[in-house]
């Protein structure tokens, strides 16, 4: 990453002498963004320059209503295209002529939620049940959808297309919305835009349909049922409507159906028949049902703003430096106290802390630090990059530091004890930020129950950034105080083929056996495991030596399961 | 008004109270090791962890990479009492002793436990002097579990060498075993007298050191097994 990358990113950025100024009020300098006083009116959504012009009075000044020119984005693909996506991140890339499909539940069973294009060629449609497919093509491979996935994808697509027009909106589940009114012409005028971003997004591997029209309406129906690329100006938008069917006018589907039933299969039809008439029928029908205020929408009568969501708040803090310098340490508490006293004034905390350090020869170093619980206490996010930053190279020196914190949470003030200590909880979760951001958040964990009678499923260690998990349950029989990780094989004498064992040999040393207590019986679990999976019979026994050890013999003696059974040693006990 | 928080007890306040009240500091948490005689012996763990009070808070158990290879990893559903725990997986003895460290003035644990295998030269006078004086200062129980190493100079209050002895009989099965025995012999300790016992967990699940096991008795005793 180079400099002219990233800068634009941060329009407005602390000064370059702030660490000469000494009294410097901590104001929004701190934030990042084009509008210091946005997180005022924060939740209140921006909706864009019409809005404004809904609100003003009939009798002021009397505007264009198709002067706007909306672009709308519809993905017909979005699902699929993110799970090919996936896979081939993966590298299990799927083959072109695999038929895929992605399944949602159904009322009566999963039905086809997504195809890819060898299943739509082999005749599979949306909205079937998967058995009744799976009759017609017997190798279509069906996974599970992810909805809340591709929801949070299309929510990031959105904010990602500010990039075009700062006015964006999600539009239903497989679409988006821009007021690029007075935005075309950065991009060379609308043909080129729409060509750039349509680029943008094949090389991202998602197929898009997009039109520009003076309305929402009319952008709406033309991305979906109109033309390439099609660009639709305000006088021709009548007629360019007409020709559409009826389903262009983001009905449900039983006015859809209603509609046809009435003889009304085009837009036209519907524009034709007497407005007294369709206001008469459809007088107490919601917006989606109703025909009459969708055609107003749709010919720029009524007014439909694009209501775009606010930026979600970023934090960071800048600090160019005069002289390059070796060692960022020293800048780093006073930029820490900045950047805490914004998340404090927004009611925020750091769930990750990222410092971005940019050396004078263009490359660009990234540390990184996570916390357990969000936190804005300087001093202890400053602890979290202790004895990392040495590990950089500084090279010719850095002149420009920001650190951001990358990831927020809301965060409310809590009273701290009168005797000055912080509550446990914190305390821990400190702790154990401070142990993961040396040792890593994979390696400090905390055991979360499974259910399952297989020892080593029974228990999976998580990551202890994650909340606790419950607590588990109880093991009837007794459990070694250690397992082994994997089981380690032994050899053993026994006396009978399916009976306890006598004599075994471990890590190349013999133990007698006194005492033994079992078999206890573990079958494996069919709904997971392989079909060759043999069962365990454990025993506890006892050596020679006072030592107590958990062993088990996998699989029968003539369970036509592979040879001759296998003893492992799994587990020691007290 | 302002309350000034208690500042946090010196090096040189625990060796006076020492001084004054012999008694209570006895009982204070601070630094043990325990030698555990054969690597693959539970017995020791099981000893170490009659003695840790699961109503204290969570524990922080930290091991290096040789020993979770030779040992295994800690089987929650077999702890005698519900525990809370944290494991920290590490690769070197170095980082055990800083990890500890950084637990140990967390005063909201338990336990710190650590797990070293081997000698390891980091593991001197001057570290576990310093896990000590932490332990002690933040009322933290400071563990140090070491394998395959000879009890060499250090500064652990309570120098413990644990092995597995021979059950009791099970009540219900006259061939398995029951309640587990451990011969645990105190061979250096600051405040009490070194000693060697048979020891035992009570029905609560906390430690009772039977009795003592003279020189000459425990031999026979051992190899009857």
């Amino acid at each position: 990453m180079r400099h002219e990358d990233k800068l634009p990113v941060l329009l407005q950025t602390a000064q370059g002498d702030r660490h000469q100024t000494t009294a410097r009020p901590v104001a929004p300098a701190w934030r990042a963004g084009t509008d210091a006083n946005r997180g005022r009116r924060q939740g209140r959504g921006r909706a864009g320059v019409a809005a404004d012009a809904v609100a003003l009075p009939a009798g002021g000044l009397s505007r264009d209503p198709l002067a706007r020119r909306i672009t709308a984005l519809h993905f017909p693909t979005l699902a699929m295209d993110r799970y090919l996506r996936h896979r081939d991140r993966q590298g299990n890339r799927v083959p072109d002529d695999l038929p895929l499909a992605l399944a949602v539940d159904g009322p009566h069973g999963p039905v086809l939620h997504a195809t890819n294009r060898a299943a739509r060629l082999a005749g599979m449609r949306l909205g079937e049940r998967v058995v009744d497919m799976r009759a017609l093509c017997p190798d279509l491979q069906v996974e599970f959808a992810d909805i809340a996935g591709d929801r949070a994808m299309l929510a990031r697509l959105m904010l990602w297309c500010r990039r075009w027009c700062p006015w964006t909106a999600p539009d239903g589940d497989t679409g988006l919305v821009m007021d690029s009114t007075g935005s075309d012409h950065l991009w060379g005028g609308e043909t080129a835009m729409l060509r750039d971003i349509e680029e943008k997004f094949s090389l991202m591997g998602l197929s898009c349909d997009l039109a520009i029209a003076p309305t929402h309406g009319a952008a709406w129906a033309l991305s979906r049922h109109g033309g390439l690329r099609e660009i639709c100006q305000g006088p021709e938008l009548a007629q360019r409507m007409a020709p559409l069917p009826v389903a262009a006018l983001r009905l449900m589907p039983d006015t859809v159906l209603l509609l046809h039933r009435l003889g009304l299969k085009t837009v036209g039809d519907l524009a034709a028949v007497p407005r007294r008439a369709l206001a008469r029928r459809f007088a107490r029908a919601a917006l989606p049902q109703n025909p009459l205020m969708r055609l107003d929408q749709m010919m720029g009568r009524l007014a439909e703003p694009v209501q775009s969501p606010d930026d979600p708040p970023r934090f960071a803090v800048q600090s160019r430096l005069p002289e390059p310098v070796s060692d960022p340490e020293p800048h780093l508490p006073a930029m820490a106290r900045d950047l805490c006293a914004g998340l404090a004034a927004e009611g925020m905390g750091a769930r990750r802390v990222t410092l971005h350090l940019y050396r004078t020869d263009g490359e660009v170093a990234a540390l990184s630090v996570a916390t357990a619980r969000a936190s804005r206490a300087a001093d202890h996010l400053l602890r979290l990059f202790e004895g990392r930053l040495e590990r950089l190279d500084p090279g010719f020196g850095f002149d420009l530091i920001i650190l951001e914190a990358s990831v927020v949470e809301r965060l409310d003030m809590v009273q701290t004890r009168i005797d000055g200590h912080v509550d446990s909880e914190t305390e821990l979760a400190r702790l154990i930020d401070r142990l993961s951001a040396r040792f890593g958040a994979d390696h400090i964990t905390r055991p979360a129950p499974k259910d399952s009678h297989i020892p080593e499923r029974r228990e999976r260690w998580q990551s202890a950034m994650a909340p606790a998990a419950g607590a588990p349950g109880t093991s009837r029989s007794p459990r070694p105080l250690r397992l082994l990780d994997p089981p380690e094989e032994i050899r053993v004498l026994y006396a009978v083929p399916d009976g306890p064992p006598v004599q075994f040999t471990w890590r190349r040393l013999p133990h007698k056996v006194t005492r033994f207590a079992g078999p206890e019986r573990i079958a494996p679990e069919w709904w997971a495991d392989r079909p060759t999976a043999r069962l365990r019979d454990y025993y506890r026994i006892e050596t020679q030596h006072g030592r107590r050890y958990w062993l088990f013999r996998e699989g029968l003696a003539d369970d036509g399961r592979g040879g001759a059974p296998r003893w492992f040693l799994h587990g020691v006990f007290a | 008004m302002r309350c000034a928080p208690p500042p946090t007890r010196t090096a040189a306040d625990l060796l006076s109270d020492r001084a004054t009240d012999p008694a209570t500091t006895a009982e204070a948490p601070t630094l043990s090791e325990v030698f555990v005689e054969n690597a693959s012996d539970g017995g020791p763990l099981g000893f170490l962890l009659a003695q840790i009070d699961p109503a204290g808070g969570p524990v922080l158990w930290i091991s290096d990479r040789v020993s979770r290879h030779e040992a295994g990893r800690l089987c929650i559903a077999g702890l005698p009492r519900p525990l809370e725990v944290i494991a920290v997986d590490v690769n070197r003895p170095l980082d055990v002793l800083w990890a500890m460290e950084q637990g140990l003035g967390c005063g909201v644990l338990g336990a710190v436990v650590g797990e070293v295998w081997g000698e390891a030269p980091q593991l001197d006078f001057t570290a576990t002097k310093r896990l000590a004086l932490r332990a002690e200062a933040h009322g933290v129980a400071a563990w140090l579990i070491r394998r395959a190493a000879q009890p060499n100079l250090s500064a652990a209050r309570k120098r413990w060498r644990v092995a597995s002895l021979a059950a009791l009989p099970d009540p219900d099965d006259s061939r398995a075993p029951g309640a587990p025995l451990w011969r645990a012999e105190l061979f250096r300790s600051r405040w009490g007298a070194p000693g060697d016992w048979v020891a035992r967990t009570t029905a609560q699940g906390r430690l009772h050191l039977d009795h003592r096991v003279e020189a000459e008795a425990a031999a026979p005793r051992t190899g009857q097994g």
